[in-house]
């Protein structure tokens, strides 16, 4: 007991000297990876970061899982940022999100504490690590696509991750040169990024309730699929939960985001993580297009962080409340009515007894 | 055969090889760490509706790399190309509307009226002669700087044809009306138009987004500039923005214009690609902005910068 709160003591002095982290500015990667270690040591009870694959250049990527331990495998909501290197408000975001729903959870009787119960939360802050590294050097702020050489006679670097998946890969929206931001690889999955989230995703699909992948810019939510020729069976839910989303957004601070398919709403593409999501039947699978529209677009002031987290966090609690209730709640209801049948017919009975 | 008619071709015959595998699948072939062979398309029984010819591919500037790039653009030609009655919400509509604000900032544009698109209300399409297409619009449009919003109807015609050629867009905007930017853009007018301490800048924004209070006007001149630039590069395939003034240089001032050399990127949303221009954006109060000596850069795959370590 005495142990235990010596124990407790350390930490919080630990927390206490380590500098607070600022979620209001873009942070380099180094600081992403120490934050990490950080929201560990502050949160030891919910929180473990597991590595699940490596860059081409041969850096970890890793998520942080985030959820009470139950002993049991749990259903499970993901969520990546970064996969595009220039899209820095997308790592901002997850480390919003990890910071916001932390806090809701030490609230006591939160509907975030009873749904860390029942479910995991697997963030990865930042996907393409090698990519986001180097748009933080000299010149290169706009790359977009992971590090891998070109092969052949092809000399540029890199492949598009979002058009590296194995979903109708390389049939649509896609570009067979090297040199090109949308280059799909030399085949499906041939990225080690892509390929960590398949491989590891793989063997838990069953449990994944929710795919959440973090982009910029456009405000927009996109559903599956990318290619026209693909519809998803549960097109008319994803529209509607997608819609709801996009209105809880509009509520925080006024901005409009469209949502649709890709094909419909911005131009079609094959070989996208949110599709593959789908493809392996995880239900609920959306891309958000974080802020703005144009004006800053990939160099989003670091004023506007805050705001755009707040909209994108409501947005993706309210797809995150929608799929709990349906695994969670569903089964309540059952309960409920039930219940309620046999006091009905416990009543009428009653009643018919009485006369 | 012409290269859009084979790649349609190739895709019937690939999508008619692999039909059946049913949509709502819950399992999944087993991992493979190696490359996979490309996945069974599900497929509706409608055929692959084909368009005449215009297909997905972005129109990149003429530069030979660019158009090898621009030939490699692995697409479908499964969209019809829509007429009558458009969704405001999806993407032709709203590729057409962003043509009217460039068309409308290369009109209206200063240091301190920038347009941009906020909705789209109405859109309807037509095809005309000589596969040309025309635009009928509804749109909201916001200035950048004030924030003030103003409604009004447009049409852009896209020519067809092998030429292509820039849109043309007509509109029912009639200029600036709430926020009245004279005397700002005299004051900036009198405070440049001098040979001496010539202004020069660079990264705007910079990489964290910031803009330094006073180069915005010069950052908001780019992006009005770029628009002469994006205006006449678009058509139903790209939509455009500005990415970043690398760099603006003044000039010295030449029939009362102020000059600047403007180094900019342009993002292309649909190709994803950053397209580095130069231009000579002249501008006044009385003349308002025009731009000149417009040059496209090539991509520059071989300058890597120095390698972290």
């Amino acid at each position: 007991m005495m142990l235990a709160l010596v124990g407790m003591l350390l930490l919080q002095m630990g927390a206490a000297t380590r500098a607070i982290h600022d979620y209001n500015v873009y942070h380099p990667y180094t600081e992403i990876d120490s934050w990490m270690t950080g929201i560990l040591i502050d949160n030891p009870d919910i929180v473990s970061i597991e590595r699940y694959g490596q860059t081409y250049e041969k850096r970890d990527i890793n998520l942080l899982r985030i959820g009470e331990r139950t002993g049991a495998m749990k259903k499970v909501a993901w969520m990546d940022c970064g996969i595009h290197a220039r899209e820095w408000i997308s790592p901002a975001f997850c480390q919003y999100f990890i910071k916001q729903i932390l806090q809701e959870y030490r609230v006591h009787g939160s509907r975030m504490a009873a749904m860390m119960k029942e479910m995991d939360f697997y963030v990865t802050p930042v996907l393409n690590v090698d990519g986001y590294i180097y748009s933080w050097l000299n010149g290169t702020r706009l790359w977009r696509k992971n590090r891998s050489p070109g092969t052949g006679s092809c000399s540029c670097y890199g492949t598009d991750l979002n058009r590296n998946f194995n979903v109708t890969w390389g049939t649509i929206g896609v570009s067979t040169n090297c040199c090109s931001e949308t280059y799909g690889g030399t085949a499906a999955l041939s990225s080690p990024e892509a390929a960590s989230v398949t491989r590891y995703l793989e063997q838990r699909k069953a449990d994944v309730l929710l795919f959440l992948t973090i982009h910029s810019y456009g405000q927009l939510i996109l559903v599956p699929y990318g290619n026209p020729n693909l519809t998803a069976p549960n097109y008319g839910q994803l529209m509607k939960v997608g819609l709801a989303a996009a209105a809880e957004m509009k509520k925080v601070h006024g901005m409009s985001y469209r949502v649709g398919t890709s094909p419909d709403i911005l131009y079609p593409n094959s070989g996208s993580s949110r599709d593959w999501a789908r493809l392996a039947g995880i239900p609920y699978s959306f891309t958000f297009e974080l802020r703005d529209n144009g004006t800053f677009g990939f160099e989003l002031p670091e004023e506007q962080i805050q705001p755009a987290c707040e909209e994108a966090y409501s947005g993706a609690m309210h797809i995150i409340n929608h799929v709990h209730r349906e695994q969670f709640n569903a089964a309540v209801s059952v309960a409920t009515a039930s219940l309620l049948g046999v006091l009905l017919a416990t009543c009428v009975t009653v009643a018919n007894n009485a006369f | 055969m012409s290269p859009a008619l084979m790649r349609v071709l190739r895709v019937v015959v690939l999508l008619s090889a692999v039909r059946g595998a049913p949509l709502a699948t819950v399992t999944l072939p087993p991992v493979i760490l190696e490359p996979v062979p490309l996945e069974p398309v599900p497929v509706p029984s409608e055929p692959v509706r084909v368009d005449s010819g215009a297909d997905q591919n972005i129109s990149i500037p003429i530069n030979t790399e660019q158009q090898q790039q621009q030939q490699q653009q692995v697409s479908l030609d499964v969209d019809v190309m829509l007429t009558g009655e458009l969704n405001p919400n999806h993407y032709p509509a709203r590729r057409a509307a962003q043509v009217v604000l460039h068309h409308l900032n290369t009109r209206y544009g200063s240091p301190y009226w920038w347009g941009a698109l906020r909705q789209v209300h109405k859109a309807t399409a037509e095809a005309l002669g000589d596969s040309g297409r025309k635009y009928s619009l509804e749109v909201t449009l916001q200035d950048q700087i004030s924030g003030t919003k103003e409604t009004c109807t447009a049409e852009v015609v896209f020519p067809g044809g092998p030429a292509g050629g820039p849109p043309q867009v007509t509109t029912s905007y009639e200029g600036k009306s709430e926020i009245n930017t004279q005397a700002q853009e005299e004051a900036l007018y009198n405070q440049y138009n001098t040979s001496q301490n010539l202004l020069s800048g660079h990264n705007l924004p910079d990489s964290y987004g910031h803009v330094a209070p006073g180069m915005e006007p010069f950052w908001h001149l780019g992006g009005v500039a770029s628009s002469f630039v994006m205006l006449k590069e678009s058509s139903e395939n790209t939509l455009y923005n500005m990415a970043q003034v690398v760099s603006v240089t003044q000039l010295a001032t030449e029939n009362n214009q102020l000059r600047f050399n403007y180094d900019v990127l342009l993002h292309e949303m649909v190709s994803q690609e950053i397209i580095h221009w130069k231009l000579l954006a002249s501008w006044s109060p009385q003349e308002g902005v025009k731009a000149s000596q417009m040059e496209l850069l090539p991509k520059c795959h071989h300058c890597e910068p120095p390698q972290e370590h």
